[in-house]
């Protein structure tokens, strides 16, 4: 076990990959002499050399399209996206050609791409450097989708996703790089997709979270335990494939439900985990399912503490969903 | 295939630099054998018999003179219009029209519509329909290639309209940045759809457009089988020696449609047409190969009947397979089902079960 933060955690996992596995190699833009801009790549070139640790061009569309081509010869690359917001130049070579190979080959061509991509606001980033678009993807059969909330599961995760046979979108919460730090377990330690972790247990009302919004719904459930108010806190770590049994099952135990995301709410990740309560738990429900979600606006910049859901907001809409009847 | 006296040799591991005049009878027949299959597979749609089909007439010469210019290690990224280059592959009539049928033996599993098929075991990666996505991959793959040390060449296929694409520019950008050894080979057939080349590009040509990339561009008549395959035998040579990616631009002519859905009438006159169609390339190469002595006119014939015999015995074949069952369309979405997944799977096999749905 080592203390490390969230973005150190990511770097151990690459460190560990590329250690014991020739076919890994990193390519994207600002990864190699600079280490990326946000250091999840730091010293891996000098100890890795060049040909594993590659500097790209300054293109998406380049970046993921040559990714697919080394992932069909037999290679496992792992792309950096400098930031989610960027992603959008590849959306192509995402949707109709990672996600689709292995089908439309007939299991033929697998193509295990791992796109990894700092997500998400609170940096004072602005409309271009916040954004939370997992909801594009998760809707794209095909791609698995992952968002680790602490350092343990960012290095579980992400090497789990590194050696799956399927493509993987893996997005790190980047205001949390540094402003968490946890144990971290040395050497290959992996954290299996389709697996939501309990943080917190409660018998009130069950609140569903994934990446830098957990931090945010601990500290809901924590200031609500002293008014009597016991919530469930959620981690989804894997939301495509979504652990269904363990949204259904604290549902069915607590009858209340509010789901977190930082992305817009319409069409919302949200909005899946909702029309899956209303399915399966819309008779253990005694209030209606609550989303503190951000706004139907593109990402804000001087007001993106008004945008962003924050304790505060989760907690008020936690204390409302508990007294619903 | 035919018996032995017609059937076109593939290509030797060892590619000569030059087409040796005895391989020019193979290739004349691998012409002859993709127009054959071309018109009946348009026929085929006209029927019903097919959903769509992608012609290549026009452009025989520019794939069959590529194709033979490869090794079978060799990496084939295609678009969807290279009926000559599969054959010359080996893939065969029966397996081509199984996808275009979408049966029980079709290796895509009747997910793709016509054309758009990939052998894994015949180094030809499966298609898609955007155009251009498979450039990055080619460069891709050849960076794995280069990584493992393997003596091959990636090679891409693509069109005029394609050169206007993202991913060419990131694909031929990240070719020159890395020297991979890829050849981009270009079909400039001069339409887009309805698009003509000079609505394409202000360029004087595409081939140029490789400067820019800081490597070759080369301009070759596609509708000559034999420059054609010295241009990709260079390239390939060029790219084995470590020297980089090449552009070839295959100047050719596509005499059909775009595909069964489009009618070229509205955006191209008969009398350009009946220009390009007086430089069909297999008349061209059977003039050649009538004056240089490898055939003889009643022997052609001969050739054309070997081709029809062929391509109705494997459609026959293929008309015979079963068609696919219903429930695999949850196959190979991922490596192994999610459980949703596999409860759609199952509401599916109850919907149909209960005749809801009809397989």
């Amino acid at each position: 076990m080592t203390d490390l933060t969230l973005v150190q955690a990511v770097n151990r996992a690459l460190h560990e990959a590329l250690s014991t596995d020739p076919d890994v190699l990193i390519l994207g833009e600002d990864v190699g002499v600079n280490g990326g801009v946000f250091r999840a790549t730091e010293g891996l070139q000098k100890e890795f050399g060049s040909e594993r640790v590659i500097d790209t061009p300054l293109s998406e569309t380049g970046i993921v399209g040559a990714a697919v081509g080394m992932a069909l010869y037999g290679l496992k690359p792992v792309a950096e996206i400098q930031f989610l917001d960027f992603i959008y130049p590849a959306f192509d070579q995402i949707v109709s050609e990672v996600a689709k190979f292995r089908y439309r080959s007939g299991g033929q061509y697998p193509c295990h791409v791992v796109i990894r991509t700092p997500y998400g606001g609170g940096i004072k980033g602005g409309l271009y450097h916040s954004q939370s678009s997992e909801a594009y993807f998760a809707h794209t059969a095909g791609l698995k989708v992952i968002v680790p909330s602490n350092p343990a599961d960012a290095k579980g995760l992400l090497l789990t996703a590194i050696h799956d046979e399927d493509p993987v979108l893996f997005l790190e919460p980047k205001r949390i790089y540094r402003s968490v730090t946890g144990e971290v377990p040395d050497g290959d330690h992996r954290v299996p997709f389709g697996q939501a972790a309990t943080v917190r247990e409660g018998s009130d009302v069950s609140v569903f979270a994934y990446g830098a919004m957990l931090p945010q719904a601990v500290q809901a459930a924590e200031a609500l335990s002293s008014e009597g108010v016991q919530a469930e806190v959620i981690d989804l770590r894997s939301l495509v494939p979504l652990d269904e049994k363990a949204v259904l099952a604290s549902v069915e135990k607590t009858g209340r439900a509010v789901i977190v995301h930082e992305a817009p709410r319409f069409c919302g990740y949200g909005a899946e985990l909702a029309a899956l309560l209303a399915e399966k738990a819309l008779y253990s429900l005694k209030a209606p399912v609550a989303r503190v979600t951000g706004f139907d606006t593109p990402f804000p910049y001087a007001l993106e503490h008004v945008y962003l859901p924050n304790a505060e907001r989760i907690a008020h809409a936690v204390r409302t969903t508990a007294r619903a009847s | 295939m035919p018996d032995e006296s017609t059937a076109p040799t593939p290509p030797a591991a060892e590619v000569p630099g030059e087409l040796p005049r005895d391989r020019l009878l193979d290739a004349y027949r691998f012409m002859v054998l993709a127009r054959t299959m071309d018109e009946r597979c348009l026929t085929l749609q006209r029927q019903g018999r097919i959903g769509f089909y992608v012609p290549l007439q026009g452009q025989e010469a520019a794939q069959v003179g590529c194709a033979l210019a490869l090794a079978p290690s060799d990496w084939i990224f295609p678009a969807y219009r290279e009926l000559a280059v599969a054959l010359v592959r080996g893939i065969s009539p029966k397996l081509l029209l199984d996808q275009f049928i979408g049966n029980s033996g079709d290796e895509m599993k009747g997910r793709q519509m016509p054309n758009h098929y990939g052998y894994r075991r015949f180094n030809y990666v499966t298609a898609s329909s955007p155009v251009g996505t498979q450039i990055t991959h080619a460069v891709g793959a050849a960076m794995a290639a280069q990584r493992r040390k393997d003596p091959i060449v990636t090679v891409c296929f693509f069109g005029d309209g394609t050169t206007s694409s993202n991913d060419f520019h990131a694909g031929l950008n990240f070719a020159g940045v890395f020297r991979t050894p890829t050849i981009f080979f270009c079909q400039n057939n001069r339409y887009a759809i309805s698009l003509p080349l000079e609505r394409q590009t202000h360029s004087p040509n595409l081939a140029v457009k490789a400067t820019a990339y800081g490597f070759p561009g080369v301009v070759v008549d596609g509708m000559d089988v034999v420059s054609v395959h010295t241009a990709v035998a260079e390239a390939r040579a060029r790219a084995l020696a470590g020297e980089g990616p090449t552009l070839i631009e295959a100047q050719v002519y596509r005499l059909g449609p775009h595909s069964t859905s489009d009618d070229p009438r509205r955006y191209r006159s008969d009398a350009e047409l009946a220009e390009w169609k007086a430089k069909d390339p297999l008349a061209r190469l059977k003039h050649d190969l009538l004056a240089q002595g490898l055939l003889e006119e009643s022997a052609d014939a001969g050739l054309w009947e070997a081709a029809r015999a062929e391509v109705t015995k494997a459609l026959a074949e293929a008309e015979a397979t079963p068609p696919i069952t219903p429930e695999s369309i949850f196959d190979d979405v991922y490596a192994s089902r999610p459980p949703a997944l596999e409860e759609q799977r199952v509401e599916c096999l109850r919907l149909l079960q209960e005749g809801i749905l009809k397989p």
